[in-house]
């Protein structure tokens, strides 16, 4: 069978894409919402949220594109448990990058304030107007969020202990125009 | 208020004693006056849990209706506690200064099919501008519903200037938009 030695080019984009704009959204949370009420806190709150939305619709997009094309697999010789919480891994990376955003629109459609998208497209209000519940859910996007920090930070670090200590080529993989098979 | 009462009873008296029902109490409970604003491309409505409105509308002539509404800026609900509190302040509402906002109709013209149009004048914040509001009157149960809206510049008003006077941020449009129910006018008093 014909294993794939790398992500394909779309994959190792959007996967990028989605690392950049979480990595925007994040601080721009955490900064925006101590700001006092003002024009560029009104700005910085509508960018996170297309931003967030963005991040969302790419996840949806790599979903798809994953479930058609195979990543490779994990380098030969991984350890059982090792294998296990890179999966694990994944897929809690996903199923954040789905529910922060998720939950930030819900957040939003609660505290009565409807996302436009880039300030063009609407998008329809998921829940209806319910402060006591946006502010429940606010505390839910936070919470979301750190996990997602966590996560993310443990997938960066193990990133580069792959390719620090193991040497197996695994962040290679991920690294665009860097497609060639690294020399073993 | 007693110059729309003796206005009334010069109306009903013009229109004959068997005319059509002159409608001027207004339903307090059954009337509200919202407000659409736009910010970063989100329209967002607010309202104001305090008016007073008089109005004098008689469906079979609708050009000498009148109508005034005044509204308790302090209570507006913006939707967020922050903005109900700056929107009191200096750059918008001036409320220390400036309390209540004012729209007086002076002159309805029939436009057909029960809509009309309402012109009159507007002051906000110490700045009195000339606006025309589009209504429409529908009769149900015995009430009149007016349902019309005031398009409004704010900028011409002097609300939220300063870092707000950017448009691209809080538009420049604002729409005050008022649901009615008016009752008939209590049998002509002496």
């Amino acid at each position: 069978m014909n294993q794939p030695t790398s992500y394909t080019r779309t994959a190792i984009l959007l996967h990028w894409l989605t690392a950049a704009a979480i990595l925007c959204a994040f601080p721009l949370g955490v900064y925006m919402h101590e700001l006092q009420l003002s024009p560029r806190k009104l700005q910085l709150y509508s960018y996170h949220k297309w931003i967030g939305i963005t991040v969302l619709l790419l996840v949806v997009v790599r979903l798809i594109w994953r479930s058609r094309h195979r990543p490779p697999p994990l380098p030969a010789g991984m350890p059982r448990c090792q294998q296990i919480t890179a999966h694990g891994m994944h897929h809690g990376l996903y199923l954040l990058m789905l529910a922060v955003p998720l939950s930030g629109w819900l957040m939003s459609s609660a505290f009565g304030i409807p996302v436009v998208w880039f300030g063009v497209i609407p998008l329809p209000d998921l829940i209806g107007k319910d402060k006591q519940l946006g502010e429940l859910l606010k505390e839910v996007h936070e919470s979301l969020n750190y996990t997602l920090l966590l996560l993310v930070l443990l997938h960066a670090a193990a990133a580069i202990q792959h390719h620090i200590f193991e040497r197996d080529g695994t962040l290679l993989r991920m690294l665009p125009f860097l497609k060639q098979e690294p020399k073993s | 208020m007693k110059t729309m009462t003796l206005l009334a009873a010069l109306l009903a008296l013009a229109a004959g004693p068997s005319q059509a029902t002159v409608f001027e109490s207004v339903v307090a409970e059954k009337s509200m006056v919202n407000f659409v604003a736009r910010q970063m491309g989100v329209s967002l409505e607010g309202g104001f849990k305090k008016f007073s409105v008089q109005v004098t509308f008689d469906p079979g002539k609708p050009e000498t209706g009148k109508a005034q509404i005044e509204i308790d800026l302090s209570s507006i609900d913006t939707g967020s506690s922050d903005a109900n509190d700056e929107v009191k302040g200096k750059a918008w509402f001036n409320l220390r200064d400036y309390p209540t906002a004012k729209f007086v109709a002076s002159g309805v013209k029939p436009l057909g099919a029960n809509r009309f149009e309402a012109s009159g004048k507007m002051t906000i914040k110490g700045k009195t501008r000339d606006v025309v509001a589009p209504f429409t009157t529908k009769v149900e149960a015995g009430a009149l519903l007016i349902d019309g809206s005031i398009p409004i510049l704010r900028l011409q008003y002097g609300v939220g200037d300063g870092v707000w006077a950017d448009t691209a941020t809080v538009a420049d449009e604002v729409q005050v938009r008022f649901h009615l129910t008016l009752t008939a006018a209590p049998s002509k008093k002496k």
